[in-house]
């Protein structure tokens, strides 16, 4: 029960709270929820916006959710979808000429690839010369920025654009988009994010290597008895957040843009962060906070245009407030030990 | 406490529920100023819920606690140590790298001119010391003195605040026999300085040899208080189980085969900076059919044996030497190949090393058997082999309450390592190397667990068993190896050596 309630009533707490400081700010909160539901879902092309922004923050979500679950913390979220969109625009760029359908298969494989790799390198690091991930995914992030602007600015430019972009892919790369969301980019990368989160789901509760990461996870030191090489895992499990990442590539290149476009995430992979949070790093638990911080990014949009006093910022205030009541897991424990009295549960 | 009529400490119909589990319902507990007053039970059976309440690290729902005949009530230790109750806990929680004063004045530091005042403090402590002959070198950092002059530190810490009575939890858990009396000894001085001591144990000896009364629990109520001078060991055991208790197994001697289940070769394990040697040559055979026990003070290099031998690829774990298991050179195999051959390890530290604390009893049961076992199924668990499986086990050794779903943190601890054993003994064990097997255990599951390791070795597997428990070494080994800082230092037959000579073995005469 606390799992799934935690989670909604700090949803409501940052909300509210986010609201009490658009008031502060001289508007109306009422007026500002209503300008919000209605950017989010006031129409199919709003929905379908919405839908848009939270397919890539469920595959940085269970990127963060299954690095967590092996006890790692995976701030490279960003530069790992950074180079999935750039591998996949690559093999798209390179090889225009490829047919459907093996040509998205194709691109789907090297943008996941290109995740996997970046992925693994901080696994790797960590597991065998102790680098801290955090700090080599920060760092990561930075050198896969420069290494994608550097890739569409001198090697893969497109020479029809002022843009730093590479050139447009392959007709036969592009994926199908949903018709019914009024030109809302909506493409078969959605599917392909459910499906992922299913994957993700049997992989770590039904499989043994999903245990393992757990394991390893839950107690490095009892994992290593039970004769489980806790680095290898790492490795594995860093591995798969980055290709789970790169899939971001998919519905941006393949069912978006065409092309890699430097700066097309407006940060989705810290915000992946929040939304493994929220979501309890439960697949499950990431879908719907994808779709909640989908919604947030829509309908906040409109706020620039639509009130005098704040702009769309104030969705990252909510943001950060929501997440903040999340995981103010303090405040949650002190409001249980009222009604147990103090201690612990241990006799 | 000055000399009056009331009890020093009096619960009355204390109780404490913890979710649907009553801690403790209704406990009563006199204790009289100026003695040692024995609490045993099993783990789980709400001694230490009461003494928490005692101290004031839990609040009680019900019921009232009386210090010499006044009514009390805690917000927090801190009261509790006002009105004179202090407790000595069983990792004595002292700062390591600070000397013994500091560890003594920190958190109660005299202040002259915003500076700590450490001469008067010497002066009352080197007082205190000398009246109750508990000599401390008070300028060594903690770390470096022996165990036994911890605890002194850790005592007199209370005394220095006063406490006029002192909860020991635990106390001689990591003591040799010469330690252990030498602590009763200073307690008795403590005694008859007027100062009255509650003793939480579940060594029986230690009831019998040094209080003067017992309070029995047992499933969070008290089950008897008796005179210590008009009980006997097996009716303690029998109160505290609920029914009667074989103590002490008789165990057939070993007909080991000729072949080899472990040996160890020159192992050494050089530490960290270098120079300190955590293992130092270690020379160990055992066979097929026997157990070979080895006994030594806690941290003597006993965990790193194990770690060595179960990870001898790892350079934290091993410097030098070779394992070889069941014949084969294992030194450059990965853990799960190890555990491959048949060894099955009950670790030292169960909390940290055996279970997955947050995770349902099932998944525990899986740790170790979830590759390459009948659960494995290219990949795939099979949930439903593995919950059949995991009832039958729970069954058979007994683990309650048998509820799969359970985290394994809410079990007990007498119940969390019998999940172990029956886990490890899943594996058919060839090799069996258990640490500290019955550490924190309750009698019943102790007969029970020390029944197992004698079966696995009479069905024909190797048993290395590390335990700083002298009973245990003495009534299980076939032959007794003593370690002391990293080394062997000694090694006799069954029956051919007194508990007195391998605690002074154990101390490094």
């Amino acid at each position: 029960m606390r799992r799934v309630a935690q989670p909604i009533l700090a949803v409501i707490l940052g909300l509210a709270a986010g609201l009490a400081v658009t008031w502060v700010a001289g508007e109306n909160p009422w007026n500002v929820l209503k300008i919000l539901g209605k950017g989010a879902f006031g129409s199919s092309y709003d929905v379908g916006m919405t839908l848009f922004y939270s397919t890539p923050l469920v595959f940085t979500g269970l990127s963060v959710a299954v690095a967590f679950q092996a006890g790692l913390f995976n701030i490279g979220a960003e530069g790992q979808l950074t180079l999935g969109a750039l591998g996949a625009a690559t093999i798209g760029a390179v090889w225009p000429g490829l047919w459907s359908p093996l040509a998205p298969v194709l691109a789907v494989m090297a943008a996941m690839l290109a995740g996997t790799l970046w992925g693994a390198i901080p696994g790797w690091l960590r597991a065998r010369r102790g680098s801290h991930e955090v700090i080599s995914t920060i760092m990561l992030n930075f050198i896969a920025a420069g290494l994608a602007s550097y890739v569409a600015l001198y090697v893969l430019k497109n020479p029809e654009s002022q843009n730093p972009e590479t050139r447009p892919i392959g007709a036969g790369f592009l994926i199908p988009q949903f018709g019914m969301f009024g030109g809302a980019p909506v493409s078969a990368a959605l599917p392909l994010a459910i499906l992922t989160a299913i994957a993700v789901w049997i992989l770590m509760w039904r499989t043994v290597l999903g245990f393992e990461i757990r394991a390893v996870g839950q107690s490095e030191s009892a994992a290593r008895t039970a004769g489980i090489d806790p680095g290898k895992i790492r490795i594995i499990a860093m591995a798969l957040a980055g290709g789970l990442a790169g899939l971001v590539g998919v519905g941006e290149v393949l069912g978006n843009a065409g092309k890699f476009r430097v700066g097309f995430s407006p940060e989705y992979g810290f915000m992946g962060i929040a939304v493994a949070l929220l979501g309890r790093n439960q697949p499950a638990g990431v879908v719907a906070a994808a779709l909640l911080f989908g919604a947030l990014h829509k309908g906040t949009a409109d706020l620039d245009l639509e009130t005098e006093h704040v702009t769309r910022e104030v969705s990252l205030v909510m943001q950060s407030l929501i997440i903040l009541s999340v995981s103010a897991d303090g405040i949650w424990t002190w409001l249980g030990r009222r009604r147990q009295g103090v201690g612990s549960l241990e006799r | 406490m000055t000399a009056c009529a009331n009890p020093a400490v009096e619960l009355r119909e204390l109780s404490k529920q913890f979710g649907n589990v009553a801690a403790n319902a209704g406990v009563n507990l006199r204790v009289e100023a100026g003695t040692i007053h024995g609490v045993i039970g099993e783990n789980g059976a709400g001694k230490s819920t009461a003494m928490k309440l005692l101290y004031g690290m839990l609040r009680p729902d019900a019921g009232g606690i009386l210090i010499g005949g006044r009514k009390c009530v805690w917000a927090s230790p801190a009261d509790a140590i006002a009105m004179g109750i202090g407790m000595v806990h069983q990792h004595f929680m002292l700062a390591d790298p600070y000397s013994a004063l500091d560890n003594i004045l920190l958190g109660a530091e005299p202040i002259r001119r915003g500076m700590i005042d450490r001469q008067t403090a010497r002066a009352r402590l080197s007082a205190l010391a000398s009246q109750y002959g508990l000599p401390v070198d008070w300028d060594r950092p903690v770390e470096e003195l022996p165990v036994g002059v911890q605890q002194r530190i850790a005592i007199l810490k209370l005394l220095y605040r006063d406490a006029s009575i002192l909860i020991l939890d635990e106390p001689t858990a990591v003591l040799t026999p010469q330690e252990t009396n030498g602590l009763f000894e200073n307690l008795k001085k403590l005694r008859a300085e007027g100062k009255t001591i509650l003793l939480v144990t579940h060594k029986l000896k230690d009831v019998m040899s040094f209080t003067d009364r017992v309070t029995v629990f047992r499933a969070g109520k008290v089950t008897g208080e008796v005179e210590t001078s008009q009980t006997s060991p097996q009716e303690l055991a029998n109160l505290m189980v609920g029914r009667k208790v074989v103590l002490g197994i008789q165990v057939r001697p070993a007909r080991p085969s000729a072949e080899p289940a472990i040996e160890v070769a020159r192992l050494s394990l050089t530490g960290a900076g270098g120079s300190r040697h955590r293992l130092m040559d270690v020379n160990i055979s055992v066979k097929l059919g026997e157990i070979v026990g080895i006994a030594g003070v806690e941290g003597n290099g006993q965990s790193e044996l194990l770690r060595a031998i179960l990870h001898p690829r790892d350079s934290r774990c091993r410097t030098s030497g070779t394992v070889r298991l069941l014949g084969q050179d294992v030194t450059g195999l990965a853990a799960r190949k190890i555990r491959e051959l048949g060894v099955a390890v009950i670790p030292e530290d169960r909390l940290r090393e055996g279970l997955l604390l947050d995770r349902p009893v099932s998944e525990n049961f899986l740790l170790g058997l979830h590759r390459g076992h009948a659960f494995d199924r290219w990949g795939l668990l099979d949930a439903k082999k593995l919950a059949k499986a995991a009832t039958l086990a729970l069954r058979e050794y007994d683990v309650r309450p048998p509820e799969l779903a359970l985290p394994a943190g809410r079990l007990s601890g007498g119940n969390q390592q019998k999940l172990i054993v029956a886990r490890e003994f899943q594996r058919q064990p060839r090799v069996l190397i258990a640490a500290q097997p019955t550490r924190g255990v309750d009698v019943g599951a102790i007969e029970f667990i020390h029944s197992r390791i004698v079966r696995a070795r009479d069905e024909g597997a190797g048993v290395l068993l590390i335990s700083a428990e002298l009973d245990e070494i003495l009534a299980l080994s076939d032959r007794i190896l003593v370690m002391f800082e990293g080394r062997i230092v000694a090694e006799f037959a069954r029956g051919q050596v007194t508990e007195r000579e391998l605690g002074l073995k154990m101390g490094g005469a």
